[in-house]
């Protein structure tokens, strides 16, 4: 019988899409989900050595290349595992009941009796020369899935479960040339792009006399409309140019965000798409109300190397190098841009540093690809500057969250209502986006209508704005802003940063209102079983203690999430002091990923997430003066290794069915935990992110 | 008229002829020499991503004009050792699997290699603050720190035998 397939299965049915057995010994695993130093894809290895059954040695995992792999969109989400994963076992299982079959038949015995090892058939334990290989002509893999094979069930699970060491990353700690940046093709040249500062700004003159003598070396200047590019065969000349132009090409029609537009409350009374979700308005008659307003600022991603794309068109073919998120979705975005058939476009993956989101990597991609369309034949690699990383990557956008509140006479939610004002999360290429240099271009592509990451994928701005808690009403309106002042799109976790901190420091609010410990508070208001594991577990390695009293300088805070209320849920212990700035001592974090395929590498994800978020919530903020004033490490600092804490993670339930995206899912309850840690510490609440100095002052004076 | 620059890298002589000499270290060690061990992060001596070890001192080599170096002894993340014999720091690091992008870790190794010369015992504290002018953005800073200190250990251990 067919059972319905996973999604990325159900359009990439085809099995060879999936897996190849290429020459004696050896597998080829294909793969949508693409490398970004999460370690997918040694998970994927893992999966495909036991549904296979071959030592994870004998595969070869190939990624995020539109010749071969399969198109699974975008590697983000937190769904490479959960989703991509998925369907990668349940080809492989098929794929592995197809050989059983066929070695059923050469051998003429049932399939009842055969086993593999190693990509080697027994009979009834004993060797029958037959293995993968030997039956590989006869298996016919261009068939598409169909569903009927069973997974291996999880007691016969071997790799998957144990840790496995990364595959990639022997190559990094040997400086091997492994990054983008580190490609060099015979005949290539390097590019600057002389940036367009904003759609619609028009090149008023170019002092090339004036970049030349500041490149000290030959360059060579392409120019297609307002998209303007500095070229040469010697990177450091090129570079130097590129960072001189800026003095020496003027622009028309500059629009620059204002220090007034930085702020979140700037998006408060601004045009907006108004999106209600949930419940119909209640009667507030008669019970107690709470409102309480929360907003963070701008963040970059910060990538530690600035975005770069290859590109060489040749015999009318395009082939781009690129280390986005999405090698498809690129593709018909360049399609587009360049007015070229998708099927003249290849795309490949190639590693860079950790991206966290949309950066600039699809922009570069298609900074090279614009200039390689009017060097024929001549490879071009573009390398984004520092400065133009910061600048140009796009934001994640600020965000005000009001939560409005009914409560009951024991001071538990009735009825929660949040409220929620943001640009949009999306601005992917081919999703609600273009590709910066598309804007430069004589023809630009019109705007895309105004959209966010649907409510079906998790939601942009609405991610985890509704309380996992048991509350008879709850509902969303999301404002979403229509102009904002920068570019917006995806940062690890979206919307769910800034929602999970508001509503989470809000039930600490509650809480206290209610005389209640913040443990049992949460306890008390939530039925969902493997909610109160997290949070019971989280208490227990943090060994909290209820009624710890408030305002001695030193404080915890607790916070629980499930990401997108769909996939891992957390909850993390942060205990910090506070005097002028802000101290992090320890974290403690339970996470239930569900079936966890690598224990440590799920941790690793969990950990970056626990400090990446910390990083954003005590420092991180774009500052806009006269254009975007965070443009390098001072003006735009991050958590260094002496303000990172200690931190304690525990998996638990780690034997599940299922596995349950975890990468981003410790981002909000660690913004939460690090608010409600601060107030316990304080005795006074900080509403507002980043929780700078002024804001503890102020917090201070005002209570 | 190109000038041309002798130093060593790695403990091999090398001599560089450039146009401009004021070519940073780092665009010479990836461009000319073909070493793209040491990253390109930020080109203002910032994020350590382009750390090296210049007659045994961590320098960000992504802005130094390559005049400055010569004579002088380079030592990258290709010259700690490779796999086929890695250096203590880099086994600490895949042992305790530090690292999540990977893309910071040459200029960390170099960093924690500076370090460890020079204080071969230090404490959890001190190898942060060594590691302060090298930027992780992913998040992996216990590890490389528990790394450091198994890398510690074992070179001590390996001093004693």
């Amino acid at each position: 019988m067919n059972a319905p397939l996973p999604g990325p299965l159900n359009d990439n049915p085809v099995l060879d899409r999936w897996v190849t057995f290429p020459s004696a010994g050896k597998v080829t695993v294909l793969t949508g989900r693409v490398e970004l130093g999460q370690g997918v894809l040694t998970a994927m290895a893992q999966i495909s050595a036991d549904e296979l059954d071959v030592a994870m040695s004998r595969i070869t995992i190939r990624s995020g290349d539109t010749k071969k792999a399969p198109n699974e969109g975008y590697t983000a989400g937190s769904q490479s595992i959960q989703f991509g994963g998925v369907a990668l076992g349940q080809a492989l299982a098929e794929v592995r009941a197809l050989f059983l079959d066929q070695a059923g038949k050469v051998l003429a015995c049932k399939v009842s009796e055969l086993s593999i090892r190693d990509g080697s058939i027994y009979r009834n334990g004993k060797s029958t020369g037959q293995d993968y290989w030997t039956l590989a002509g006869a298996v016919d893999l261009a068939i598409k899935a169909t569903g009927s094979a069973a997974r291996k069930s999880v007691s016969d699970l071997k790799t998957i479960g144990a840790n496995s060491a990364r595959l990639d990353l022997p190559a990094k700690v040997f400086g091997d040339s492994v990054f983008i940046h580190d490609m060099r093709i015979n005949g290539m040249v390097h590019a600057r792009v002389v940036r367009q500062p904003n759609r619609d700004a028009t090149i008023g003159s170019v002092d090339e006399s004036a970049i030349r003598h500041a490149a000290k070396g030959p360059v060579e200047f392409v120019r297609n409309g307002n998209f303007l590019a500095i070229l040469g065969g010697n990177e450091s000349a090129v570079e130097a140019a590129g960072a001189a132009a800026a003095n020496h090409v003027t622009w028309e029609n500059v629009e620059v965000p204002t220090p007034l537009q930085q702020e979140a409350n700037w998006l408060l009374q601004r045009p907006a798409v108004d999106r209600p979700f949930g419940a119909e308005p209640a009667d507030p008659k008669g019970r107690e109300r709470f409102e309480r307003t929360y907003t963070r600022a701008y963040l970059a991603h910060a990538s530690i190397s600035p975005s770069c794309g290859l590109a060489l068109y040749k015999d009318g073919q395009l082939t781009v190098w690129t280390h986005c998120q999405g090698v498809y979705p690129l593709r018909a975005s360049l399609a587009k841009t360049l007015k070229l058939e998708p099927s003249s476009i290849v795309v490949h993956h190639v590693q860079s540093s950790g991206c966290y989101g949309h950066n600039g990597a699809d922009d570069a991609a298609a900074d090279a690809a614009i200039i390689a369309m009017q060097k024929p034949g001549q490879p071009i690699r573009v390398r984004w500057r520092r400065e133009e990383e910061f600048i140009y990557e796009p934001k994640a956008p600020a965000m005000i969250v009001k939560v409005r509140a009914l409560l009951d006479e024991a001071g538990r939610p009735t009825d929660w209502t949040q409220e929620i004002w943001s640009p949009t999360h999306n601005q992917r290429p081919g999703a609600g986006g273009n590709l910066l240099g598309a804007l430069a271009l004589p023809d630009p592509p019109p705007e895309p209508p105004p959209n966010d990451v649907p409510e079906a994928n998790g939601g942009g701005a609405t991610r985890n704005g509704e309380p996992l808690y048991n509350i008879p009403a709850k509902r969303m309106l999301h404002h979403l802003v229509t102009e904002a002042p920068v570019r917006t799109s995806a940062l690890r976790g979206l919307g769910a940063t800034s929602n999970v901190f508001a509503l989470e420091c809000c039930i600490d609010e509650l809480a206290e209102r209610a005389g209640q410990d913040p443990v049992q508070y949460r306890l008390s208001i939530t039925t969902d079983a493997r909610a109160r594991a997290v949070i019971e577990k989280v208490a227990v390695m943090a060994k909290w203690k209820a009624g710890a009293a408030a305002g001695s300088g030193r404080g915890r805070g607790i916070a629980f999430a499930r990401y997108k209320n769909r996939a891992a849920y957390s909850a993390v212990v942060v205990e910090l002091s506070v005097d002028e700035a802000i101290t992090l001592h320890n974290v403690w974090c339970a996470t239930d990923a569900g079936l966890v395929i690598n224990p440590d590498g799920v941790i690793n994800q969990l950990e970056g997430g626990i400090i990446q978020a910390a990083s954003w919530v005590l420092k991180e903020q774009v500052r806009f003066d006269n254009g975007i004033a965070s443009f390098d490490w001072e003006t735009y600092p991050v958590l260094k290794f002496s303000e990172v804490p200690e931190i304690d993670i525990e998996l638990i339930n780690t034997k599940d069915k299922v596995p349950l995206g975890a990468g981003e899912v410790t981002g909000g309850p660690t913004a939460a935990a690090i608010g409600n840690a601060v107030s316990h510490a304080l005795g006074a609440r900080i509403r507002d992110l980043p929780l700078t100095r002024e804001r503890i002052m102020a917090a201070l004076l005002r209570e | 008229m190109s000038k041309t620059f002798d130093f060593s890298v790695n403990g091999k002589a090398v001599s560089v002829s450039l146009d401009n000499e004021e070519t940073p270290l780092l665009d010479v060690l990836r461009n000319e020499l073909g070493l793209m061990g040491t990253r390109f992060g930020c080109g203002l001596e910032q994020c350590g991503c382009c750390m090296v070890l210049i007659d045994g001192a961590p320098e960000k080599c992504c802005t130094k004009p390559t005049w400055s170096v010569a004579g002088k002894q380079i030592v990258t993340v290709e010259g700690l050792g490779n796999a086929a014999r890695p250096h203590p720091l880099q086994q600490a690091f895949l042992d305790e699997q530090a690292g999540q992008c990977g893309y910071c870790l040459s200029g960390i190794l170099i960093s924690a290699k500076a370090l460890l010369d020079k204080n071969p015992k230090p404490s959890r504290a001190e190898i942060a603050q060594a590691l302060d002018g090298n930027i992780c953005r992913c998040g992996s800073h216990n590890r490389i720190l528990r790394a450091v200190e198994k890398a510690a250990t074992a070179l001590r251990a390996g001093a004693a035998r």
